[in-house]
Parts: C-alpha cells; structure tokens; sequence
C-alpha cells in the first residue's frame, strides 16, 4: 500500500512549536488551564506539546490528562468494528479553560461525544480545540478547530495516520487509501 | 479479545478466561464512570431491559436496575408476586408478551434451575441470568471474583474458601466455576449434610473443620443457610451451626496470617458471620456491592454490543 507522506519530522516539530506557542498567547501560566487528550490518539501529542511547554517554555503548573469517549460515542451497536475501552483520568474541569487535543479532525463526531463525556467531571469555564491535522470538508457536525496544524484536503476514501517516532520511524504524517 | 464468546449470559460454565478477563476490563472503565459526578453514560439510550424476579432480591435487583440506568437504558421491573403467574400464565408466555413490548434484554431470577436457558432456547432477547434456583448466579461469582483481584491481583494459584450452605447454594456453584477458570485453588467447608456427595470431582478440596479451612485460605466468602431452600433438617440447631462455622473476630485473630472475609449478602448477624467480623478491615462485603454496579454494567454492555441494530 503506497504511502503519501505530507508533513515529515522537521515539519511535525515546527508545527508543534507554534501550536504550543500559540496555547501560551491564549493561556498564560497555564493555571486555570487543563490540556485534555482525547483517547486513544490524542495521547502522544499531549505528551509532546506538554513537553515542549515544560521544558522550552518553562510552564511549570501545567494540568493535563487523557479521557476516553467509547462510552459516549453514537455508533454503538451500529459499527461492525468493536469498540474498545480505554483508560480516563481523573479530571478536575470545573471552572477551568480546557483544551481538547486530537490528532486528526475528522467528521467531528469524536469532539461532540468528548463534549458530553467531559461534563461528567463539571462545568468547564470553556472548551477550545486543537488538533494537528484538519480534515477540510468532511464534518457531518458544526465543529471546528481553535489551533490547527496543517489543514488537508483528503478523499472519503483516505486515510490520515499520524506516525510517532518509534524504532522503526521518524515522526511522520501520510494518506494511504482505506482497503 | 474484545467480545465475548456467548450471546446471552447463562452461567459461568458457558464462558471461557477471555471473557471474565474482557468483562473485567471493562468493569474498571465503568468503576471510573461511576465514580464521576455525572455517573451516566449514554450507550445504551436505545435498549430496553425488562427485569424478571420471581424470586426475592434486594441488593442483585437494585444493583442490575442502578447498572441499566447508568448505561441510558429504559428499564422495566416486574416481580411474580403482582403479576398474571398467579393466574397459571407459563414463564415463556409471561415472557413471549413482555418482548411483544419491545423489550430487547431480560435479566430473570427463578427459583427453578434452568429457567434463564429455557428462556434463552425459547425467546427472541438477550437473557442475563440473575439467579436461577440452586444452580448459578453469575454476576454474583464475577463480582466476587473481580473483587478479589482487586486485592490480591491475581487469582493464579490463591487458596480461596467457600463455607457454610454449599448444596442449597447457586453463589458456591458459579464461584467454584468462575475461581477454577482463574487458576485458583477452591476448598469448600460446611457439615456433610450441606455439601453436595459429589463435589470433589469438580476439583474442589472438601474440609469439615472449619478452623483448618481458615488456616489454608488467602480469602473466605462467608455463605448463609438457604432456608427458603431447605427441605429437610440438615444440621440439629442454628446455635450449633454457629458454633462450628460461625466467623468470629475470636477466631480471625487466633490464624497467624491476615485473610479476606467476603458475604454474598444477605449477611445473618450472629450466625455465619459476627457483626465485628462482617465490619472489620479485612471485610470486602461492602467493596462486593459496589463492584456489582460495574461488573453489571460491563456485562449489559458487552451483551448488547452482541446484538448489532437493525439486524
């Protein structure tokens, strides 16, 4: 299956950079923030921009944790594919600025059940958005995001998958065609 | 894995190790949930769920009734006493003009052995087994498993105790079932007119003296006597049943280790259990009753997800 790779490490970093950057215009010391990474993917890109603001940007109250939306979801029983659990912190969001972190935006129906699933925890004081790739066109509900990486146009029947640095590979973004 | 391998929850003798390990799983997501201050999730707002009783039940129908709420489901409670059974209508025909309301899952308590597989042979629902007679009650032994691990990790290898009412029992039946899948070494302790003939070829270790039985095991569950269930007079007097299987601080203190004490519930205060006892620091009764909301939950909705919609 061919890969079409459209953001490599060098530009992953740079992207990551401005987002991190663009959270400090908007939220300062941090202290009434909490970054909140949607699971599963949204995991390994909180851990990066938390790392970039701890260690270059010397944020030092920086709250964040991860929350799972599989119970929230409205493809239950409607999806061939199982759908499985992952782990939720413990979130403390009542009267807080939270930010939701994802790795792709897609049809956005991941957000509205992130929406619901987080006002189980409280009443945020608001809740923005960021995502590293931005699916354009593709939204079946009125979601859009405050920080974006790179915005893409990409067909139904692609894929984006956003690659890690692992053993194998550098931090990489690419498009394959769904079988 | 992430389904499980039956379509209907019968008993644990129907399931294998990957699905007390995947229900598990997903008890610990729910125990989260459950602990939040908004303690709903919406998965299940399409579903239907009747619950049968024809038996007596507090703590298994209040905590089935909490775990189908917490998952958005319409629930539907139905108890033999007030109803057309009476009147000589047939379990299936109840059941058959239930369903006919659009009722999707059934979760049955019988006082007949049996009850929840015939339903499940005969009627168009999903079928949890809540109770059935003297034979099993699997929710009860995933609970009690569940809670166990909790405090132990692991069931591979640890010396679980089961005493008291063994033959009268459908708790003793599903945990022997549900503690053996987990690698665990099962001993039940009770009088000989309690403990079924047969017991040992089910790998259990069989023990009448109870101080023995405590001083080999890592866990015991404390059972009450049936006597909803008892036929016959299979001991001379409640106060000599005490005397030689009533849990005591007294005793708990004479072992030279710490153990757990688990109870099914409804505890009998003063006969297989003392108040100090059911109430002390190693008692996991009260940790049983919260985990049965959860396990509950993780079962509803792994049975649901069965069962695809519109097909």
């Amino acid at each position: 299956m061919s890969k079409n790779i459209i953001l490599n490490k060098n530009e992953i970093g740079i992207i990551l950079n401005r987002l991190a950057c663009q959270l400090i215009e908007n939220h300062q010391d941090f202290s009434n923030t909490i970054l909140i990474g949607l699971q599963p993917n949204g995991k390994t890109l909180l851990n990066r921009l938390a790392q970039i603001l701890t260690n270059k940007y010397d944020i030092s109250e920086l709250n964040y944790g991860l929350l799972d939306i599989t119970f929230y979801r409205d493809d239950f029983r409607r999806n061939e594919k199982i759908l499985e659990a992952n782990t939720t912190d413990n979130l403390h969001v009542e009267g807080k600025n939270v930010v939701f972190i994802d790795d792709v935006l897609f049809t956005g129906r991941t957000i509205r059940a992130a929406l619901t699933a987080v006002e189980t925890f409280g009443r945020p004081n608001n809740i923005e958005l960021l995502t590293l790739i931005d699916r354009r066109f593709s939204r079946h509900l009125p979601i859009q995001p405050d920080y974006r990486g790179r915005q893409i146009d990409v067909y139904e029947n692609q894929k984006v998958i956003v690659d890690w640095n692992n053993d194998i590979v550098d931090d990489c973004v690419y498009i394959i065609n769904k079988l | 894995m992430n389904e499980l391998s039956v379509n209907h929850l019968l008993g644990i003798k129907h399931l294998n190790v990957d699905d007390i390990n995947l229900i598990f799983k997903t008890a610990d997501h729910f125990k989260e949930v459950i602990n939040r201050s908004i303690k709903k999730v919406p998965s299940l707002r399409d579903i239907t769920i009747a619950n049968l009783f024809f038996e007596n039940s507090t703590r298994t129908k209040l905590s089935f009734e909490l775990a189908e709420k917490r998952l958005s489901a319409d629930v539907i409670n139905f108890s033999s006493a007030q109803s057309s059974v009476k009147k000589g209508e047939t379990l299936i025909d109840t059941v058959n003009n239930i369903l006919s309301m659009k009722v999707d899952m059934v979760v049955l308590r019988h006082p007949n052995p049996g009850a929840a597989e015939l339903l499940a042979n005969n009627v168009n629902a999903t079928i949890i087994n809540a109770g059935d007679g003297a034979n099993e009650h699997p929710t009860q032994a995933l609970l009690d498993s569940y809670s166990i691990r909790e405090r132990l990790d692991d069931l591979k290898n640890k010396n679980i105790l089961i005493v008291g009412d063994i033959s009268h029992s459908r708790v003793a039946l599903s945990n022997i079932y549900a503690l053996q899948l987990q690698g665990a070494n099962v001993m039940v302790c009770g009088p000989k007119t309690l403990i079924p003939k047969y017991l040992h070829k089910l790998g259990v270790i069989v023990e009448h003296d109870f101080l023995k039985a405590l001083k080999w095991c890592d866990v015991v569950n404390m059972l009450r006597l049936q006597n909803e269930r008892m036929t016959d007079s299979f001991f001379p007097s409640v106060r000599e049943y005490v005397q030689q299987y009533g849990l005591t601080l007294e005793i708990l203190n004479s072992l030279d280790k710490e153990i757990y004490i688990m109870h099914p519930g409804p505890i009998n205060r003063g006969v297989e259990i003392s108040s100090d006892v059911a109430d002390s620091k190693n008692s996991i009764i009260l940790d049983q009753v919260e985990n049965g909301v959860a396990i509950r939950m993780a079962i509803i909705y792994l049975l649901a997800q069965k069962k695809p919609l519109n097909k």
